[in-house]
């Protein structure tokens, strides 16, 4: 609370002066310091204001068999680096022969430069009058919408930084700042129905509550006149939202050490070829403007850059740490975190129609459909429904029906398939593609997915 | 074992009676600034996490933290602050923080002398007396990292087709101390351990990924007295049945649950609706129902932090207070409410010893412990028998409610029950429901009640709970397929 800030060169001067008395030749550094005010209201009052001083350190030893230990404390004292360097070196001496990381090849190269502009902490008590506020506009929407059960209105002040023994030094300083509103509405004799909506931005006031409001309101009234769904095969469209959470939860299939795990619905051999419908293109791309809290670098110190993972169908890139590059003999992504064993996931997706390819159907409109088209809004408990090494899932969902010229809303439905079949199945896309906190998505149809409603 | 005398730890990293001096002080601070009421949540943990995959150990993660939980009452309001420095200056900057929240704000600097309202804290109620060695006494990381390769080898013995096979192995010890100007003085060490084996077989196009999770508390020698032949086994014999199964066809169907981890119905459908968050934000759909039936009165359901052993019992609380044993549903009639110190404050339902957090970033909120369904008069064969044409749930994955009661979760291992009998294997199900709905439809209870480990995400982080059944009937229920 004393001074959460990070100072690059007396840490780095530090843990030389420590890894030198302990004998310990290499070693890099990951570290993190934030501070987060955030609100919370309950019906015009406080419901909890909150805030918070994180900081945290991760740091990794190579012994002198060249094996890796890692050790993280919440500790930024002297003593807590030392601590955490003598844990790292006995930890070493569990390090996997077979398999060990190394510094990263790019983690001096040149960074871009992103326009994250930083914004200065408003006040809590002002951040709650306007969360306040924003309750009230939502409440006085329509009448059934009774109470925003989860609401909240964050800020963020943050620190990263990459140091390793070999002279590289990254560090970022970004603010952020977000709003959920989740409504629930209820009307006389019918159950409760909730919705909502998010908004990111560098600080509280560019946040788009306006919006924000807007959208939670018109989510949530959607969902009032509900009804159940027939059990059965249906055309679905998915909202952007919906199909980048979908793409997220299956991105072990981009994935370089889910596939040298054996883990990923992908192999080796599987670059180059048909993934998808040949319209469809998937990019990981945290470097878009749409990113809010956007990383300039990985946890290895390796850039982040975009990078195209299926284009026209066909599976080009996997999503490398530096460790998963070297065994597939091409550069990291930017992807990495740090460890013993180096996790690696995605940033950001732009998902579209690949250029030149036509993109699908032409002229997709759900509200000039004949139907029945099944819309999902918003699928929940991806965590269950969703078997990843298996290509499967089965998840509740939020949605429409589309039928006749009438859109209702569909009361406890989950949606169920298998992603290397709704890949393959892809009508076509719908709509200018939509910047989400995700990522970049367009309204996606996709043919013959099982719905199960009322038996 | 309550000791009511301080002492120091035998630890250095625990807390000890030479704390008292600063927390009265910002106590009395915080008091004399206007709160009701201060509480401060002081913690140090040693984490190892290890990571076997196929004949190799691949990740070896130690860490530590430590860190300080400040909140400030008035009126019904609170402010909440979390910090990792530990400092007589960084409390007290984290003290002047929470109390700004309220509009509150120190008068001078904070005095060691009990302000007014504020007693000065009372005996230290040490559950830490006989936990002094615990870390020291859990296995050492060769000792984990061999019993974690028995373990992966043993998959290997016993399975076929395996594409991958993974062990993991994570002890979390805890050092807190928990002060409160109402006087509440009290500290504790927490061990958990838990051990998980995953599995994914394939064989063409098929496909199977499985996995289980044991977990224990207050069990220093749990990772040497675990059977890694008997959990390799029960493993494998899970996944090469799943591996050749049919996806579960869709619809309105009964079904029963199996005991242990089917306990995640009750969990998911009815427990989270039983704490007072839920009835502070408006979002259970029981909230002035207590004395009604709400269940069939086949069910009676509890949630305790008392069982040996068991993965979410506590000596005490996130708010230094003993866990209680609460009925929350008798013969299908609620009788009560999970509660912590806001819960109370704001609901009126009186605190239960459920206060928990999974760290000292979070407030402490009103959690389950370990959540059972208590065991009925018949066995699992008569429920089974009892459904002509329904689902067997063996094993369940995870699952979740929403705000409006509707409640989700998957089922690992499943089989189809016809005619009274189980017959073949099927996967790929999802069953969905509505707690108002489901409870009244548990109609069986059998006597075979067994708890099993898991970990419960919510409002405030994710926390160590068991949940448990005996093998239960569900009238119908709506099963999500193709």
């Amino acid at each position: 609370m004393a001074d959460n800030r990070l100072n690059p060169e007396a840490l780095s001067a530090r843990l030389q002066q420590l890894a030198q008395a302990a004998a310990i030749h290499q070693w890099d550094l990951g570290a993190s310091c934030s501070t987060d005010t955030s609100v919370q209201v309950d019906r015009g009052e406080a419901k909890l204001m909150k805030g918070a001083q994180r900081s945290a350190i991760t740091v990794r030893v190579w012994n002198d068999k060249g094996l890796v230990g890692i050790t993280s404390t919440s500790d930024l004292s002297d003593a807590g680096l030392e601590r955490a360097l003598g844990g790292a070196h006995a930890a070493s001496a569990f390090g996997n022969s077979e398999e060990t990381p190394a510094f990263s090849p790019l983690a001096t190269a040149p960074l871009v430069s992103l326009d994250q502009p930083l914004r200065e902490p408003q006040p809590i008590l002002t951040l709650l009058e306007s969360l306040k506020e924003a309750e009230r506009q939502l409440l006085d929407r329509h009448g059934a919408i009774g109470t925003v059960p989860y609401n909240g209105l964050a800020q963020r002040s943050s620190e990263r930084l990459y140091l390793n023994s070999d002279g590289a030094r990254r560090h970022q300083l970004l603010t952020t700042a977000s709003i959920y509103l989740y409504a629930r509405a209820e009307e006389a004799g019918r159950k409760p129905r909730s919705s909502g909506a998010v908004r990111m931005a560098f600080g509280t006031s560019d946040l788009d509550i306006a919006g924000c409001i807007e959208e939670a309101a018109e989510r949530t009234i959607a969902h009032l006149d509900y009804a159940p769904i027939e059990t059965g095969s249906y055309t679905c469209v998915f909202s952007p939202e919906a199909f980048l959470d979908l793409i997220g939860a299956f991105s072990s299939l981009f994935n370089a050490r889910s596939v040298l795990d054996g883990v990923s619905l992908s192999q080796r051999d599987s670059l180059g070829q048909s993934l998808a419908v040949p319209f469809l293109s998937i990019r990981d791309n945290g470097l878009h403007p749409g990113n809010i809290g956007a990383s300039l670098f990985d946890g290895e110190g390796t850039p982040t850059a975009p990078l195209e993972l299926v284009e026209g169908g066909i599976l080009r890139n996997f999503l490398h740490s530096e460790a998963t590059a070297r065994a597939f003999g091409v550069h990291p992504t930017g992807h990495a975190g740090m460890g013993a064993k180096v996790s690696v996931g995605p940033d950001w997706f732009e998902i579209g129609p690949t250029p030149g390819s036509g993109g699908g159907q032409q002229g997709l409109d759900r509200f000039i459909h004949g139907g029945p088209l099944v819309v999902i809004d918003s699928l929940s408990a991806l965590h269950a429904g969703v078997k990843a090494s298996q290509g499967s899932f089965s998840l509740p969902f939020d949605g429409w029906l589309l039928a006749g010229g009438v859109s209702r809303s569909i009361e406890a439905a989950t949606v169920a398939g298998d992603i290397r079949k709704l890949l393959r199945e892809i009508i076509g896309f719908e709509g200018e593609a939509k910047v989400t906190p995700d990522g970049l998505c367009p309204y996606v149809w996709v043919e013959g997915l099982s719905i199960t409603g009322e038996a | 074992m309550v000791a009511s005398t301080p002492v120091s730890g035998a630890n250095p990293a625990c807390f000890d009676s030479s704390w008292l001096p600063r927390l009265e002080s910002l106590l009395a601070a915080g008091r004399g600034a206007g709160a009701d009421l201060v509480e401060i949540f002081l913690e140090r943990t040693d984490h190892l996490g290890v990571l076997a995959e196929q004949e190799a150990i691949t990740n070896v993660s130690p860490s530590f933290g430590m860190g300080a939980g400040i909140r400030v009452f008035r009126g019904k309001r609170d402010g909440f602050v979390s910090t990792n420095d530990l400092s007589a200056q960084g409390l007290l900057q984290g003290l002047d923080q929470a109390l700004g929240m309220l509009g509150l704000m120190l008068s001078s600097a904070p005095s060691s002398v009990p302000s007014k309202g504020f007693e000065g804290l009372g005996a230290l109620r040490d559950f830490s007396a006989v936990k002094g060695d615990w870390l020291e006494r859990c296995p050492s990381l060769a000792e984990a990292t061999a019993k974690l390769l028995e373990g992966t080898s043993r998959l290997a013995k016993h399975g076929e087709h395996l594409q991958a096979r993974r062990g993991s192995y994570s002890r979390d010890w805890q050092s807190v101390l928990v002060a409160a100007s109402d006087g509440t003085f009290a500290r504790d060490i927490r061990l958990h351990q838990s051990l998980g084996l995953n599995v994914l077989a394939a064989d063409g196009d098929h496909r199977a990924g499985l996995g289980r999770r044991y977990g224990t508390s207050d069990r220093p020698d749990d990772l040497r007295d675990w059977d890694a032949d008997a959990a390799a086994q029960d493993v494998c014999t899970s996944v090469g049945t799943m591996l050749y199964a049919d996806y579960v066809e869709a619809g309105q169907m009964p079904a029963v649950l199996a005991n242990r981890f089917g306990g995640v119905i009750f969990h998911e459908a009815c427990g989270h609706l039983l704490e007072t968050t839920q009835v502070e934000r408006g979002t259970t759909p029981f909230a002035d129902m207590v004395g009604e039936s709400i269940a069939h009165e086949a069910v009676t359901a509890i949630d305790e932090g008392l069982s040996d052993g068991a993965f979410g019992s506590l000596s005490m609380d996130d708010e230094g207070m003993e866990p209680q044993r609460t009925v929350l549903i008798e013969r299908g009639v609620l009788k009560g409410f999970l509660s912590d110190r806001a819960g109370e404050l704001r609901t009126g339902h009186g605190r239960t010893g459920s206060g928990r957090r999974q760290s000292h970033a979070f407030a402490a909120a009103s959690r389950m412990r370990n959540t059972f369904i208590a065991a009925g008069p018949h066995t699992p064969d008569q429920l089974i028998a009892s459904v002509d044409k329904g689902l067997y749930c063996k094993s369940m994955g995870g699952g979740s409610v929403g705000p409006t009661g509707q409640f989700n979760f998957a089922v690992e291992e499943g089989y189809l029950i016809e005619n009274g009998q189980l017959t073949k294997p099927v996967k790929g199900a999802t069953l969905i429901g509505e707690a108002k709905e489901v409870m009244p439809r548990i109609s069986m209870c059998a006597n075979d009640l067994e708890l099993a480990a898991g970990f419960c995400g919510s409002v405030s982080g994710s926390i160590n709970v068991t949940v448990g059944q005996p093998h239960i009937k569900v009238e119908s229920i709506t099963v999500g397929g193709r």
